[in-house]
C-alpha cells in the first residue's frame, strides 16, 4: 500500500453508526473504512443474533465493499463465523435462532419478507472450514449447483465446469480425471474443488469460513494465492484465526470480540496501528 | 508361603479373562452348534434328494416327494413384495423423524413407530385372520375386471394369500427399516447438507444429498428388513393360505419356508419328512445369515465415521491453533 | 412455472409425503390395538385367568395354565440366558478390542438375526429328539438362546458407558479385575443391564414359533421340566386357527394379555432408560 492512499482517506470509526437522517433523502452511508465512492455489495445494519435466549451477536453494522477481500478475525467464540453465516442465511437451518436488524444485499434486506432464500444462497456462495465434496465425481460436484438451479443447458455443463475449475486453479491438476471420485483428491485439492463448486453458480459474494485451517502450509499458500486472484471478480469475506493470513490476503479487517464488532479498518492500519487497545492486545498475542 | 501379591493378581486376572471369555465363547459355540445341528438332522434329506430338492415343485409328504421350490418362491415373493410396500413408508418416516419433525413430536412419534415392532407376531397373525383377510377379500372381490385378467391379480378372491401376507409383512418390517435408516441419516455429517444449502438447494434437495452420502447404509437398512421378512413365521402362516404352489398372482394362496416348518413339523411322521423340513430350516438359516451379515457391513460403513467423530469430540480438541 | 418455483413446490410435496408416511404407518398400529382391545376386553374375565381350557367344543374355560406356562418358560429362559449374556457382555466390555471379541460381537448379531423358528429346530434337535419327548426345558432353552444376544449387546454397551475411571480406581486399590468388573462396573451399570433384560423378556414372551415343537402344548397345568407345557402364545395360535367361536374370543383375550404385557415392559424399560440418561448427564 502506498503512502499516498493512507493519507487521503479518513477511516470511519465503527462506533459512528450511520443512521438515516430524517430529512436527508440519500441512503445512509454504510459503515466501513472504504472510500466513499466504493460500491458496497453487502452490509449489515444493527445485526443481532440469538441462539435461543443467548445473544451471540450485538448490533453489528458494517459494509463489505465489492471486489475486495474483507477478513473477520477474533478469538474463538467471538461470533465471526456466526456473523458470516448470517450473510447467506445459513443459520436458518439451526433451530431456535433469531435475527434482529438488517442484512442488505444490493440494498434489499435478505431477512425481509419475499426473499428467495434459495436464490440468495446462489448469489452469496460459501466455502466451509473442512472441505465437504459430495461423494460423486469431480465434474458432478462442480456441476451440482448448476444442475439444481437450472442455470444452463445440459450441453453447456462441461464448459461451465471447466471455467469454474480454471478459476479455482484446479483445472490442470484434474482435467484428466474429471469423472473420478472427488474423494480421491488431497485435502487442498478438495478445498479448491469446493471453491470451484461455489464459483460455478457465478455468485456475487463469496463467503469463506476458515478455508485453509485444515490444510498444510503449501496447500494453504495455494488457497491464499487463489483468493488474491479471485478478488478481481468477486466480493470476498473470509473468517480466519490466522492473523498473518488476514494480513496477507485482505484489504479490510474487522475484529470481533464476544459478539461485538470492536474495530473495522483497512488491514494495514489494523495490524500496524490499531485504534483500540484490545485489538492491539489480540494482534500481539496477549490473548486468544 | 503365600504367593507374592503381583503374581497372584496376574493369576486372578488370567482366570478372569478365561472365565469371561468362556462365556463369550459359548455364544460362538451356540451359533456354530445351530449350523451343525441343522446339517446333522437334515442329512438324510440332503443325501437323498441333493439339489433336486430345490428344483422340484411338488411337495407331497404322503407320496414321499419333497420339492421345496414353492417355499423358496413364496418366501422370496412375499419378502420382496413386503419390501416394495414398506420401503417408501419406512424411508419417509426416517426422513421425517431425523430431518423434518418439530422437536416436540420427535420422541412420541419415534416411540409409536417402534411400538409397531413390539407387537408379537402371533397378535399380528390373529389380527390378520380376523381383520385383514376379510378386508383383503373385499378388495379382491371389488377389483375391476380388467385387472383381474392380469396374471398378477388372477384367481378366486380368497382373502388369504400372497397379498395379505405381503401387507402384514410390510407392516412388521417398517419399524426395522425406519429405525436403522434413521441411524444412518444421523451419521451423515452435517456439512454435506450445509454444502447443498450453500449452493442454493431446497430442503428436499439437501435431504437428497444426505441420502446419497448414506446410500450404502440405507441399502443395508432395506436389506435388514428383507432378512426380517424372510424369517417371519406366525403372521405369515396364518394368512398366506399354506398351499405349496408357485403362482405369480397376489391373490393365490401360497407357502413359505418358515410357514411350512411351523405347520408340518409336528406332523412329520417319517424321518425323511422331518429331515426335509429341517433342510428347509438349514437353508433359511444360511440365507438370513448372509443377508444380515451383508446388511450390517453396509450400515457399519456409514455409521463408523460418525462413531470416530464422536470419540474425537470427547477428547480435548485444539480447534484453533494459537496465532 | 419457473424452475425455482417448481423446485420449491416439489420440496414442499416431498416434505408432506414424509409426514404422510408417518401417518400411514400409524394406521395399522391403531387398527391392531383397537381390535385387540375391543375383542379381547369383552372376553377378558376372571375365568380367563383362573380356569383351565375346556375340552374341544365346550364353551367356557380359560387360559390359566397357559399364562403360568409362559411365566415358567420365561424363568427357564432367564436362568439360561442371563448369566451367559451378562458375563459375555462383561468380556466384550473388558477386552473389546481383541480379535476374538469382534468375532463374538459378530456372532451375537448373527444370532439375533436367526429366525426364531430355526432356533426352535435347534432346541428340538438338542432337547427333544434325544428323549423323544416335548418338554418345558426345550422350550425354555429355545427362548433363552434368543435372549442371549440381546442381553450380551446391551450389557456391553452399558458397561462401556460407565467411565473407566471407576474400574481404574478399583484396580488401583488392589482389586482383582474380577472384583472390579463384577463388584464395581456391573453394579454401576445395573439399571441399564436390567432394562436390557426386561426388553429381552418382552421380546421372547411374545414368541410362538420356537415353542411349537419344543414345549408344544399342554391342556393341563404342569411345572415339570420334562413335560410339555402350555404357553400363552401357542394357545392363542391353536385357538385362532380353530373353528370354534368361543375359542376365537379367548384367543383375542390372550392376545390382549400378551400385548399388555409387552407394552408395559417396553414403556417401563423406556422410562428407566430415560431416567438413567438424565442421571448420567448430571
Amino acid at each position: 500500500m502506498s503512502e499516498e492512499t493512507m493519507t487521503v482517506i479518513e477511516p470511519a470509526s465503527p462506533s459512528m453508526v450511520t443512521a438515516p437522517e430524517i430529512s436527508a433523502p440519500a441512503p445512509p452511508r454504510p459503515a466501513g473504512p472504504f472510500p466513499p465512492g466504493a460500491k458496497v455489495r453487502i452490509e449489515t445494519r444493527g445485526l443481532s443474533f440469538f441462539y435461543g435466549t443467548n445473544q451471540a451477536l450485538h448490533d453489528i453494522s458494517l459494509g463489505i465493499p465489492e471486489k475486495s477481500v474483507t477478513a473477520f478475525i477474533g478469538p474463538s467464540g467471538c461470533g465471526k463465523s456466526t456473523f458470516l453465516r448470517c450473510l447467506n442465511r445459513m443459520n436458518d437451518i439451526i433451530p431456535d435462532t433469531r435475527v434482529e436488524g438488517e442484512v442488505l444485499l444490493d440494498g434489499h434486506d435478505i431477512y425481509g419478507p419475499g426473499t428467495d432464500v434459495v436464490d440468495l444462497r446462489r448469489r452469496v456462495g460459501m466455502v466451509f472450514q473442512k472441505s465437504n465434496p459430495f461423494p460423486k465425481s469431480i465434474s458432478e460436484n462442480v456441476a451440482y449447483g448448476l444442475k439444481i438451479n437450472g442455470l444452463c443447458r445440459r450441453s453447456e455443463l462441461p464448459e461451465r465446469v471447466e471455467r469454474a475449475l480454471r478459476a479455482s486453479a484446479l483445472w490442470d491438476e484434474v482435467k484428466e480425471r474429471l469423472h473420478t471420485s472427488a474423494l480421491g483428491l488431497s485435502g487442498g485439492q478438495q478445498q479448491r474443488l469446493c471453491i470451484a463448486r461455489a464459483l460455478a453458480v457465478e455468485p456475487e459474494v463469496l463467503l469463506m469460513d476458515e478455508p485453509a485451517s485444515a490444510l498444510d502450509p503449501i496447500a494453504t499458500q495455494k488457497i491464499e494465492e487463489l483468493i488474491y486472484d479471485l478478488k478481481r471478480d468477486y466480493t470476498i469475506a473470509i473468517v480466519t484465526h490466522n492473523m498473518q493470513q488476514a494480513a496477507r490476503v485482505s484489504e479490510y479487517t474487522a475484529f470481533f470480540m464476544l459478539g461485538r464488532l470492536v474495530e473495522y479498518d483497512r488491514t494495514d492500519k489494523i495490524f500496524t496501528n490499531p485504534g483500540q487497545k484490545i485489538t492491539e492486545d489480540y494482534i500481539t498475542g496477549r490473548f486468544g | 508361603m503365600p504367593k507374592p501379591p503381583s503374581s497372584r493378581k496376574r493369576a486372578d486376572d488370567r482366570f478372569f479373562r478365561l472365565g469371561t471369555g468362556f462365556f463369550a465363547l459359548l455364544v460362538v459355540i451356540l451359533v456354530a452348534g445351530i449350523a451343525w445341528e441343522l446339517y446333522r438332522n437334515s442329512r438324510l434329506s440332503i443325501e437323498k434328494f441333493g439339489f433336486n430338492f430345490w428344483r422340484t415343485t411338488v411337495w407331497d409328504p404322503v407320496a414321499g416327494t419333497f420339492g421345496a421350490l414353492p417355499f423358496i418362491w413364496g418366501t422370496l415373493y412375499s419378502a420382496f413384495a413386503a419390501i416394495v410396500l414398506s420401503t417408501p413408508i419406512a424411508l419417509g418416516i426416517a426422513i421425517f423423524l431425523s430431518e423434518l419433525s418439530p422437536r416436540f413430536l420427535r420422541t412420541p412419534l419415534t416411540f409409536l413407530t417402534e411400538l409397531l415392532a413390539a407387537i408379537p407376531s402371533i397378535v399380528y397373525g390373529l389380527w390378520g385372520i380376523f381383520v385383514l383377510v376379510p378386508l383383503v377379500r373385499q378388495l379382491e372381490v371389488h377389483t375391476p375386471d380388467w385387472m383381474k385378467r392380469l396374471p398378477l391379480f388372477s384367481g378366486p378372491p380368497l382373502g388369504v394369500g400372497m397379498l395379505a401376507a405381503s401387507l402384514i409383512l410390510a407392516v412388521m418390517v417398517i419399524p426395522f427399516t425406519s429405525s436403522v435408516a434413521r441411524e444412518v441419516l444421523k451419521a451423515v455429517p452435517a456439512t454435506q447438507r450445509e454444502a447443498a444449502y450453500a449452493l442454493g438447494a431446497t430442503r428436499w434437495e439437501a435431504i437428497q444429498a444426505a441420502i446419497r452420502y448414506g446410500r450404502t447404509g440405507i441399502m443395508g437398512a432395506i436389506m435388514l428388513g428383507f432378512g426380517r421378512a424372510i424369517g417371519e413365521t406366525m403372521a405369515v402362516t396364518m394368512v398366506i393360505g399354506n398351499n405349496p404352489r408357485i403362482s405369480v398372482s397376489l391373490f393365490a394362496a401360497q407357502h413359505t419356508m418358515a410357514a411350512v416348518i411351523a405347520n408340518e413339523f409336528t406332523e412329520a411322521d417319517t424321518d425323511i419328512y422331518l429331515n426335509a423340513l429341517i433342510e428347509i430350516g438349514l437353508v433359511l438359516f444360511l440365507i438370513t445369515l448372509v443377508i444380515n451379515a451383508l446388511s450390517r457391513l453396509l450400515i457399519w460403513s456409514v455409521t463408523r465415521e460418525a462413531k470416530v467423530k464422536e470419540t474425537k469430540r470427547v477428547l480435548p480438541a485444539a480447534t484453533e491453533s494459537a496465532a | 412455472m419457473n424452475i425455482p418455483g417448481r423446485r420449491r413446490i416439489l420440496s414442499k410435496i416431498v416434505v408432506g409425503l414424509c409426514g404422510l408416511a408417518v401417518l400411514i404407518a400409524l394406521v395399522p398400529l391403531a387398527l391392531v390395538f383397537f381390535y385387540v382391545v375391543k375383542q379381547g376386553f369383552a372376553s377378558l374375565n376372571w375365568a380367563f385367568f383362573t380356569r383351565m381350557p375346556k375340552p374341544v367344543g365346550e364353551a367356557g374355560g380359560g387360559m390359566a395354565n397357559a399364562i403360568l406356562g409362559t411365566f415358567f418358560l420365561i424363568v427357564i429362559a432367564s436362568i439360561v440366558a442371563i448369566p451367559v449374556g451378562v458375563i459375555a457382555g462383561v468380556y466384550l466390555s473388558e477386552y473389546g478390542k481383541a480379535r476374538f471379541a469382534t468375532l463374538v460381537r459378530f456372532t451375537a448379531d448373527v444370532l439375533n438375526g436367526v429366525p426364531s423358528i430355526v432356533i426352535g429346530i435347534f432346541a428340538y434337535g438338542l432337547a427333544v429328539l434325544p428323549v423323544h419327548r416335548f418338554s418345558a426345558l426345550a422350550g425354555g432353552l429355545a427362548l433363552g438362546f434368543m435372549m442371549i444376544p440381546i442381553i450380551t449387546r446391551t450389557t456391553e454397551e452399558l458397561l462401556n458407558l460407565v467411565p473407566s475411571t471407576l474400574r481404574e480406581g478399583a484396580l488401583a486399590l488392589g482389586a482383582t479385575r474380577a472384583r472390579a468388573a463384577f463388584g464395581v462396573m456391573v453394579p454401576a451399570a445395573l439399571p441399564g443391564i436390567l432394562t436390557g433384560i426386561l426388553l429381552a423378556l418382552a421380546r421372547i414372551a411374545g414368541e410362538t414359533a420356537p415353542l411349537l415343537f419344543t414345549s408344544f402344548n399342554n391342556r393341563y397345568f404342569s411345572t415339570r421340566l420334562d413335560q410339555p407345557i402350555a404357553s400363552l402364545t401357542v394357545q392363542v395360535f391353536t385357538y385362532a386357527i380353530s373353528p370354534y367361536d368361543d375359542w376365537h374370543r379367548q384367543a383375542w383375550a390372550g392376545a390382549l394379555v400378551l400385548v399388555a404385557f409387552v407394552f408395559t415392559f417396553s414403556v417401563f424399560a423406556r422410562v428407566v432408560t430415560r431416567r438413567l440418561e438424565r442421571m448420567h448427564r448430571i
